[in-house]
């Protein structure tokens, strides 16, 4: 589906109203991974307001990414919990696995992996999201095995 | 004590208590709530003394009032499932295991103040619990249809900012907005979500009103302690070792029990109500209760034993309140860098250590000015942590 379908579709399927303004800015960075300047732009026509409007509300929620993303998004708990089960060694597990830091992207695209606050799986920590799956209770190796199911 | 005296403690407290995870039929107690009238519900709900379990502990049964007596067209209730406290999980376990009794609570809600539209507000973090919720939902929606009843219920997905578990943030960014809380009064219960009046409770909050509704308040009243009254859901972690982390318990208990309970002994702090909380450290375990008339919870217990570092935790928080402060407001958009510059300051020997009762001061500066209650309870920790572990934040 081409960018432009995809907004206005999405802009069909929830409606031309501000107040869906965000379930169509969620429905892009589901398809793309993130909201490109061109996108931003797209849905602030198909919604009758300011592209900067746009560009505010996207740059507030911390999922709705601007910057391109890779292809399958780790996102890691770095709340003292899950740090206190060992989360830096899992890190680091994943980190030599994709050889790039936390933060960053994988040059093919295909993984960014990223901090995040408490998940909400701090009796089972530490935690990670990939995409939408939650993982818990990872060691070194659980974690990397976890990682290894997207290649 | 010894694991198998703890072990049988732990199973005679969740004989005791058992409202939230009892499985139950919900079809009649639909029928039963339906017949009601709203007048009956509310006085149930007072009687039971239930309060808000989203952290700030409003009484439920005065917020249903509040929006039942605005006059408008139309009226919202929204379940607030944006779980970003640090420490809490007790409201993804009840929607993954009882969305049945949260739905219900939702509609006795808006029968008595009058909505015909109710939202959850699911974090973002939690969109895989979106598949069965959605299906819970829509049967929920037809059923109550076929009833004849007008209310529905629509989920809407969070995008990950801590804030927008304030209620009014909340309701901006339903609005489509920036989720930036806005000033109170007026509250949500007068103008909430499009300038309508609307009742945004916590997920926990709405089955205990359905429980009350459908059992009578007794079985709510009969538990804890007239401040404080029935039970809540816990999260514990940290330094505990009990695999499972969710228990209903009875409100009122001291942490000296709480803590006797649920660790090996070797505790010297509980972070009580997340990083948004306050830390009690082990020297006031026995004169500290947990509930309104001593320290409040949104359900979050993290127990810290001697090996930890007072100040990591500190800092962590710190770095999480300086991250997920909006930025509207000057006293939590500055005061939270400045607590965190401050602490790193101080402990590598930049500043003097009585440096940190200037921050102490600000953090109280911050509890009066802050516009909501992130930058507010953000002096919490601080001034807990500072108070009590002063020489870790030094040296
Ligand atoms: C920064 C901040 C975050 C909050 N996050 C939540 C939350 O995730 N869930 C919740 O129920 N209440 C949260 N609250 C409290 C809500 O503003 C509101 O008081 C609560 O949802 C009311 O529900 P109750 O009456 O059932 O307690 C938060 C408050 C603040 C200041
Ligand atoms: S206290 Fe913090 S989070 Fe709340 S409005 Fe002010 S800047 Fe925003
Ligand atoms: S602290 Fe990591 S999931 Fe809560």
């Amino acid at each position: 589906m081409s960018p432009e379908d995809l907004i206005s579709r999405s802009a069909e399927k929830h409606g031309r109203e501000r107040k869906n303004l965000i379930p169509i800015l969620q429905d892009i960075v589901r398809e793309n991974s993130y909201l490109s300047e061109e996108a931003m732009v797209s849905v602030a026509r198909e919604l009758d307001i300011s592209p900067a409007e746009v560009y505010g509300v996207a740059t507030f929620y911390s999922f709705l990414d601007t910057k391109p993303l890779g292809k399958n998004i780790i996102r890691i708990c770095k709340t003292i919990i899950c740090y206190m089960h060992g989360q830096d060694e899992v890190i680091r597990a994943i980190e030599d696995r994709l050889k790039i830091k936390l933060g960053e992207t994988t040059p093919d695209g295909e993984f960014s992996f990223l901090p995040t606050n408490c998940i909400g799986h701090c009796h089972k920590g530490p935690a990670m999201l990939i995409n939408d799956r939650v993982y818990s209770s990872l060691t070194p190796e659980t974690a990397v095995r976890a990682v290894e199911e997207y290649i | 004590m010894d694991s198998s005296t703890r072990e049988r403690r732990i199973a005679e407290h969740k004989k005791r208590v058992n409202l939230i995870f009892k499985k139950c039929v919900w079809d009649d107690f639909l029928d039963r709530a339906l017949e009601m009238s709203p007048e009956d519900m509310l006085e149930k709900v007072k009687e039971s003394g239930l309060r808000g379990r989203g952290g700030a502990g409003f009484p439920t049964w005065l917020k249903w009032k509040f929006a039942r007596e605005a006059e408008a067209d139309e009226k919202y209730v929204i379940c607030n499932a944006d779980e970003g406290e640090p420490g809490t999980f007790k409201d993804r376990a009840i929607l993954q295991e009882q969305a049945g009794k949260v739905l219900p609570g939702m509609l006795v809600c808006a029968k008595v103040i009058g909505a015909e539209k109710g939202f959850i507000y699911l974090r973002g973090e939690y969109a895989y619990l979106l598949p069965a919720l959605s299906q819970e939902v829509e049967n929920f929606n037809e059923k109550i249809r076929e009833k004849g009843e007008r209310f529905s219920i629509e989920i809407k997905l969070g995008s990950g900012a801590y804030v927008c578990g304030e209620e009014t943030a909340l309701i901006e960014s339903l609005e489509g907005n920036r989720g930036e809380p806005r000033n109170k009064p007026p509250f949500p219960v007068s103008e909430g979500y499009l300038g309508k009046p609307t009742v945004v409770h916590n997920v926990e909050t709405l089955v205990y009103a359905s429980i009350i509704i459908s059992e009578g308040p007794e079985c709510f009243k009969s538990l804890g302690t007239s401040d404080s009254a029935g039970a809540k859901v816990f999260c514990i972690s940290g330094d505990t070792d009990l695999d499972e982390g969710i228990y209903e318990l009875e409100m009122g208990m001291t942490i000296k029990e709480f803590v006797e309970l649920f660790s090996d002994g070797d505790i010297k702090a509980v972070q009580v109500g997340g990083a948004s909380g306050h830390c009690v450290p082990r020297k006031k375990f026995a004169d500290t209760i947990i509930g309104f008339e001593g320290v409040p919870t949104g359900g979050s217990m993290v127990l810290f034993n001697s090996s930890r570092s007072m100040y990591n935790v500190l800092h962590n928080y710190l770095e999480f309140f300086e991250e997920e402060s909006c930025g509207q407001c000057t006293p939590c958009r500055i005061g939270c860098q400045q607590l965190l510059k401050g602490i790193e300051a101080v402990k590598s020997g930049e500043k003097p250590s009585e440096y940190l009762d200037d921050l102490v001061k600000l953090a109280g500066m911050m509890k009066i000015s802050a516009k909501c209650g992130l930058g507010q309870s953000a002096a919490n920790p601080f001034i807990s942590i500072v108070e009590h572990f002063r020489e870790e934040i030094m040296y």
